[in-house]
């Protein structure tokens, strides 16, 4: 089929891995399970889009404000910063491992747990970007008598869009990495065709790393189109004005 | 009562198998120590093994994003198609890059170095590229002035003042890695993941396993992150350390 319009060698390995997305296979462990094919690649792509949607709009909603917040009034830099920082120093393994042990398994405690590794992204990004935005903007705003809710909502989180959008990037990324390794706490994601090569054998895990990948730049550039879309004109504008006198 | 007899036979059971097991292995508590100290030698190979990964995947994409940044920094076009590249790869959750490069270098240390290495790269690109353009133009005016050349410029006036950037780039870089290193256990390259899935997931959820080796991998990220904050001080003393 497929695999053999391709090349030996390495090329061999990735178009069994295409030939393993596009076309049902007996499993492994014999022919009574049934792997692969499209069908099977989009259940267990649906169950990890939906975590991650899930996962990502409650880390928004925790983080956002809050890191807006905190900006706005320009206290606990220290925490805001130090939230990124601990968030990157989490292993992904050692959260969904340490969940299982203590917490339990199943579609909730999944997204939980990958909501957490999207919430330190956001919030630091949220907090800087605030306080980057243009101080004289935010006075004019106070003077002509804009009540504090009215400052952050139309002139700090607007001028905070594309930082804010950036923590929002990384949040998806790291969402979609650990809903991935959420197979191990019992949730069929694209995760179970990478770690369980018993069943779905060396063309399913690499499969899975393909379908994987694809997820996460399918969201990447989702998110790309609604940073722009949510950009204000004057930002874009500015920036462009920036480059071109440069 | 059963149930604690049960308990007691299957405690002297792994005590006879020389295991060194202790009462608290057997009920799968929270933390056994016991087993820790007992077992400690156990620790050693895969944590040497992680820590090797975080250096060696630091090193690698450290040269590679140092000679990349110089050579973008006297031709401009080549900026966006540096950090598109690497931003596309960034982007790819670090389990599946590990398995993608699987057929091209097979499972073990090589792949997890290379997949390790290049998070590192576009981290570090980043911060170099934007500290080499954030040199103030007087410093730079002022190293003309002496009648630098260009090459002397990059090295005497440029690059030291990139490096708080660059290692603010590095600190980032290198606590990532330890956490995403954790990931190489399945790309056949050991690491503290072997302690977290292998020894931990695999083996009827120990527990000990579990919280010894996320501490393990926490403990190493905080102490290279404060290692390198002396880097930072060290290497720029005209500045003090500041990073986000």
């Amino acid at each position: 089929m497929s695999a053999a319009l391709l090349a030996p060698g390495f090329l061999g390995s990735f178009g069994g891995a295409f030939d393993f997305i596009f076309s049902e296979r007996d499993s492994v462990q014999g022919p009574e399970l049934q792997v692969g094919g499209l069908g099977q690649i989009w259940e267990l792509a649906s169950t990890q889009i939906a975590i991650s949607v899930v996962a990502l709009l409650l880390a928004i909603a925790i983080a956002l404000p809050l890191g807006l917040w905190l900006g706005h009034r320009g206290v606990g830099e220290f925490a805001a910063v130090a939230v990124g920082n601990a968030g990157r120093a989490i292993p992904e393994l050692a959260l969904i491992a340490l969940m299982v042990a203590f917490i339990g398994t199943g579609n909730l405690n999944v997204t939980i747990a990958v909501m957490i590794l999207g919430i330190p992204p956001i919030l630091t990004n949220a907090f800087v970007g605030v306080r980057q935005a243009d101080r004289g903007a935010v006075e004019a705003a106070r003077g002509i008598g804009m009540s504090e809710l009215a400052i952050i909502a139309r002139i700090e989180l607007p001028l905070a869009v594309p930082t804010i959008m950036g923590g929002v990037r990384t949040a998806s990324v790291n969402i979609i990495a650990t809903a991935t390794i959420g197979s191990l706490a019992g949730v069929k994601t694209l995760g179970d065709l990478i770690l369980s090569p018993n069943v779905y054998g060396e063309e399913g895990v690499i499969a899975g790393a393909i379908a994987v990948a694809a997820l996460a730049l399918a969201f990447e550039l989702i998110l790309a189109a609604v940073q722009r879309t949510l950009t204000p004109r004057g930002l874009l504008l500015q920036r462009a004005t920036a480059r071109a006198s440069a | 009562m059963s149930g604690s007899l049960l308990e007691l036979l299957a405690d002297v059971q792994i005590r006879e198998a020389g295991t060194g097991a202790t009462t608290c292995q057997g009920r799968n508590e929270a933390f056994c120590p016991g087993f820790v100290i007992d077992n400690i030698g156990d620790y050693v190979s895969p944590f040497l093994e992680h820590v090797l990964l975080v250096i060696g995947s630091v090193l690698i994409g450290f040269a590679v994003a140092i000679v990349l940044a110089i050579l973008s920094h006297g031709r401009r076009w080549l900026i966006p198609a540096f950090i598109g590249t690497t931003g596309v790869l960034y982007t790819i959750p670090s389990i599946a890059l590990f398995l993608l490069l699987l057929p091209i270098t097979g499972r073990g240390t090589l792949t997890a170095l290379i997949a390790l290495a290049l998070y590192n790269l576009q981290i570090i690109y980043r911060n170099a590229n934007s500290g080499l353009a954030n040199v103030p133009g007087s410093a730079r005016d002022a190293g003309r002035g002496m009648g630098m050349t260009d090459r002397q410029l990059l090295w005497r006036v440029e690059l030291p003042l990139a490096v708080p950037e660059i290692v603010a780039g590095v600190r980032i870089a290198t606590v990532s890695t330890v956490a995403i290193a954790t990931l190489a256990i399945f790309a056949g390259a050991g690491g503290l993941g072997e302690i977290l899935y292998n020894e931990g997931i695999q083996r009827d959820v120990f527990k000990t396993n579990i919280v010894f080796g996320s501490v393990l991998a926490i403990a190493l990220a905080i102490a290279c992150d404060g290692l390198l904050v002396l880097v930072q001080r060290f290497a720029a003393p005209w500045r003090k350390a500041r990073a986000l």
